[in-house]
């Protein structure tokens, strides 16, 4: 074995107690930061993946992102071009010739697409009446890319197919208006268009507004309900890879000239918050880790104390300051590696532990566990952390350890 | 005759409010195999001479030199490679470490110098305590010997790295007599029959009167007249 290590060890079994408690600390640092961090990620993650499950991965919308260059601007480009008062042209509302659109984006790799028609409209159902939001959609396609049949509880959205004056509701209408399936109700569009409908079917999504306010038809209805034929205003899209929303959004709008909003932009607050979060989390395990690192400068700082009459023999014997200071290091080193060891064990099994809990949010009936995140980033991370405290805190008595002086230990031990 | 150890002009004074003067104009050459006793009274700058004299401190004027090299242009790293390969020293109080076996106390130098391997340090460490008559001892640790055989293994780690100057500082003033002789004893054979040369400061007369030449150490200042009272 290396020396200088051999003496490093040697220092840390000379004083067995205080190097445990100060590897307790290390241990019990690098745990809490990987049941802390687990946690935390874990229920981020799932944050996102709901996020990213139960909304499209991009949205391409009836609107711009920048308002129409005005003729005047395109004349004088370089001048300084001031109109006021612009209004848009009265137009048809929603995507022009959303089929092409449609087929383009159709033809991108690693995406599914629905169109959808979305408007107001106002349900009336024995002499009560509800504004709902009304999407047009295409069954087929919109099983591709919707979580919407697995939140069916009555009937199903091909019922649409097969009865194309059917119209699906949520839970919270069909409890309010006492809606079962089968039962007619009256549909008014805010356009003025007007018509009977059936429920063929009944969803929830445990998102109280949403099972109240939304209600889904088929696209065509939609479309002659609206007066709006051949229309879409929304491009629904899911990707393969949820993450590259931002990216192939850009890549559409450029195309499509239409406004592409990916989720990641549209929770861009949400996710600004969860990196707050981190950093928060982040800096309160850590402090623990440099908390942990005073029980090891303490240690230390007392080894140097107690073995100033052996520095000062190994540098007498010839030994270098650079040796002295190495000693003193590993055992930081040697205290962080270890701590680090037992840490991950206990870390590991305090994630066990977590994850086996059940939790019982109000209104849910099926089990919930704590989200338990098992990345290896954060094994690393706490690793990391635990060695650059101990390394710190080695650093200051391997410097003083280094400085001892022989002569002056000489003249005092004669 | 070659000369090993030279002090040319040494001084070496504590800076400070009142600075202490601790050994001052010190001039002597010392050649290969000699055994050189200094003495002095008290507090008469003995020590401070020896370290000097071992690259453990460094004068505030004059030159040391060894084996031929001129060591006041050396920095601490270089000073302590010198120490390492040249010089080895015996204090009066055992100063060897608690947690280290006898033989790895002797061997530490060895392995800091890294030139033998694992085995072969071991193998030259046993010889050295044999030597010095305690190779019986190898595997206790330093509590566990007597005062005499403590200061033997001192010396033997001494040896370790065969320097050419053994330094020791009163290696016999916390032995009895039969102890102390058979210490200076293995100091003599080792000036006379190994070629080493041995600097050993003591009060204790007998260990001068076995010594080939004795320095007076008084105020700093080299005394030639100086005798034990
Ligand atoms: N740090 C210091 N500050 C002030 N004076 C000091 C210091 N260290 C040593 N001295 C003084 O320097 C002088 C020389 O000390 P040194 O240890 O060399 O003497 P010595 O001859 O070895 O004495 P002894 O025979 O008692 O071992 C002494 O008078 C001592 O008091
Ligand atoms: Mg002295």
């Amino acid at each position: 074995m290396l020396l200088q290590l051999e003496v490093a060890v040697t220092h840390l079994t000379g004083r067995r107690r205080q190097t445990l408690v100060s590897l307790t600390g290390v241990v019990l640092g690098v745990a809490f930061f990987l049941a802390v961090s687990s946690l935390m990620r874990g229920s981020e993650k799932d944050f996102i993946k709901r996020l990213v499950d139960n909304s499209p991965h991009i949205t391409v919308s009836d609107d711009y992102r920048h308002p129409r260059t005005q003729p005047a601007e395109l004349r004088w480009t370089n001048a300084a071009v001031h109109i006021s008062n612009v209004k848009p042209q009265t137009e048809t509302r929603g995507i022009r010739g959303y089929r092409e659109r449609l087929a383009f984006v159709e033809s991108l790799p690693g995406l599914r697409v629905a169109p959808i028609l979305l408007g107001s409209a106002v349900l009336t159902f024995a002499g009560r009446e509800q504004g709902v939001t009304l999407s047009g959609i295409v069954p087929k396609v919109m099983k591709t890319i919707s979580t919407l049949p697995e939140k069916m509880i009555k009937g199903s959205i091909d019922a649409l197919e097969a009865n194309p004056n059917g119209i699906i509701i949520g839970t919270g209408l069909a409890e309010k208006f006492n809606l079962t399936l089968g039962r007619n109700l009256s549909v008014v569009a805010a356009s003025g268009g007007s018509r009977a409908m059936k429920v063929v079917g009944i969803f929830r999504t445990g998102n109280a507004a949403y099972d109240e306010n939304q209600t889904f038809t088929l696209l065509k209805r939609a479309q002659v309900l609206f007066d709006r034929s051949n229309r879409a205003n929304r491009l629904l899209i899911q990707l393969d890879d949820p993450y590259a929303a931002r990216e192939v959004a850009r890549q559409i709008e450029a195309v499509v000239g239409y406004k592409a909003t990916s989720w990641v932009e549209a929770s861009e607050d949400i996710l600004s918050v969860l990196i707050v979060r981190n950093i928060i989390m982040y800096s309160v395990v850590a402090a623990i880790l440099i908390v942990a690192s005073f029980g090891i400068y303490n240690t230390l700082s007392t080894i140097v104390l107690e073995k100033t009459h052996d520095i000062a023999i190994l540098k007498s014997i010839g030994f270098h300051a650079r040796d002295i200071r190495l000693i003193f290091l590993s055992e930081g080193v040697i205290i962080g590696m270890i701590g680090s060891v037992f840490g991950m064990a206990l870390g590991a099994g305090l994630m066990q532990l977590l994850s086996i809990v059940q939790i019982k949010p109000p209104g849910v009936s099926e089990k919930v566990f704590l989200p338990i995140w098992w990345g290896p980033e954060q094994f690393a991370l706490a690793t990391a952390f635990a060695m650059a405290s101990c390394i710190l805190a080695a650093y200051l008595p391997a410097r003083r350890a280094g400085s001892v002086h022989p002569v002056e230990i000489l003249r005092g031990a004669a | 005759m070659t000369t090993i150890l030279r002090a040319d002009n040494l001084t070496r004074t504590l800076p400070g409010e009142v600075p202490v003067t601790l050994v001052e104009d010190v001039s002597l050459t010392i050649e290969r195999g000699e055994f050189i006793c200094i003495m002095g009274p008290s507090g008469s700058g003995k020590s401070s001479l020896l370290y000097l004299l071992g690259l453990l401190d460094v004068p505030t004027a004059g030159r040391v030199w060894l084996d031929g090299e001129d060591t006041c242009a050396y920095g601490e790293e270089e000073l302590a490679n010198r120490r390492l390969e040249k010089l080895g020293f015996v204090f009066q109080f055992h100063f060897l470490l608690a947690e280290f076996s006898v033989l790895d106390n002797v061997t530490l130098p060895i392995r800091r110098l890294g030139r033998l391997k694992e085995t072969a340090a071991r193998t030259r460490g046993m010889e050295l305590l044999e030597r010095l008559g305690v190779a019986d001892q190898g595997t206790k640790h330093p509590h566990q010997l007597s005062g005499g055989q403590r200061q033997r293994v001192a010396i033997a780690r001494a040896l370790a790295n065969d320097p050419l100057v053994i330094l020791a500082d009163e290696p016999t003033g916390n032995l009895d007599s039969v102890a102390g002789g058979t210490v200076r004893q293995i100091l003599r054979d080792l000036a006379h029959a190994m070629g080493k040369t041995v600097v050993a400061v003591t009060h204790d007369p007998v260990f001068a009167a076995a010594a080939d030449r004795r320095i007076g150490i008084v105020d700093g200042r080299i005394d030639a007249d100086w005798r034990p009272a």
